[in-house]
């Protein structure tokens, strides 16, 4: 049971089904074509296994293989909820440094799915705070056009990217 | 199908000063209750309720429920899309170089009249 007040909260209705959104938040594949924030340069990819504690990272996907992100799977209820903490990699081992995104989805109307995003505990990281806030909104944008369209990018994005 | 037609209800729940307000409130403290709404905004509380309602309904707002509390956030995804999809293409670059000089001259001008 959730108690904690998100710190940010994104809501984006997607015309796809609940499973085909739970595969594109997973799939490193799929990930590759959306998680692109023009201002962060390349794509990211966040890999793990995706079982209840297990670690995941978020990974730069142009062949670096850099890790930004790091955390611990929480939750992972299909195709309903996904839960996991979120630190520097520095913060690993730390968990009073940790944050926490959730991704809730819910069947809507008219062939649309809610997916709603909520951030967690950022107070505890105010750097992390504001460079999360610009990032959301580019990230589900992305999402939403690659799952309703099928393009790998947005133009803007796949120019910034080129 | 296209979920983007709700852009419509975007720019018309944008088109009132008063849910304006309610979006910068939100903008500077978030996921307030509608209690905590109300006590900076001068009209009844029924009416910040129907602000609240079509901000939800343009999905600017979206409510998270804690416990007995409701909570308000502020959903930026919808501004996002009309930027990106809609009012990036007028030429954003050199219409913020207008907008400074603009600030910038009126600014003075304002500082004039007050000395």
């Amino acid at each position: 049971m959730e108690t904690k007040k998100p710190d940010y909260v994104y809501v984006t209705y997607i015309a796809t089904t609940p499973e085909k959104l739970w595969q594109a938040l997973m799939d490193v594949d799929m990930m590759a074509q959306w998680w692109v924030d023009p201002k962060a340069g390349c794509a990211r990819v966040n890999v793990s296994d995706w079982k209840p504690g297990s670690p995941w990272e978020h990974r730069r996907a142009d062949g670096s293989g850099v890790v930004d992100i790091v955390g611990k799977v929480m939750e992972a209820t299909a195709p309903k909820r996904l839960v996991y903490s979120w630190a520097r990699p520095g913060d690993a081992a730390d968990e009073s440094k940790h944050s926490q995104v959730s991704f809730d989805i819910v069947p809507y109307s008219d062939g649309l799915v809610k997916l709603t995003v909520a951030h967690d505990d950022l107070a505890k990281d105010p750097a992390m705070l504001s460079g999360v806030s610009g990032g959301w909104p580019t990230v589900l944008s992305n999402l939403k056009t690659f799952l309703e369209t099928g393009h790998a990018l947005p133009k803007t994005a796949a120019a910034a990217h080129a | 199908m296209d979920s983007n037609l709700d852009i419509d209800k975007v720019f018309k729940a944008l088109a009132d000063p008063g849910r304006r307000r309610l979006l910068d409130q939100l903008h500077a403290d978030n996921g307030q209750t509608l209690t905590a709404l109300c006590e900076h905004m001068d009209m009844t509380r029924q009416a910040v309720t129907q602000h609240l309602q079509q901000l939800e309904a343009a999905n600017l707002v979206a409510v998270i429920w804690q416990g007995r509390e409701k909570l308000h956030y502020l959903n930026p995804v919808p501004l996002f899309e009309i930027q990106e999809l809609w009012i990036k293409k007028f030429e954003c670059g050199r219409l913020g170089v207008l907008l400074n000089l603009k600030t910038k001259l009126e600014g003075n001008q304002n500082g004039n009249e007050k000395t």
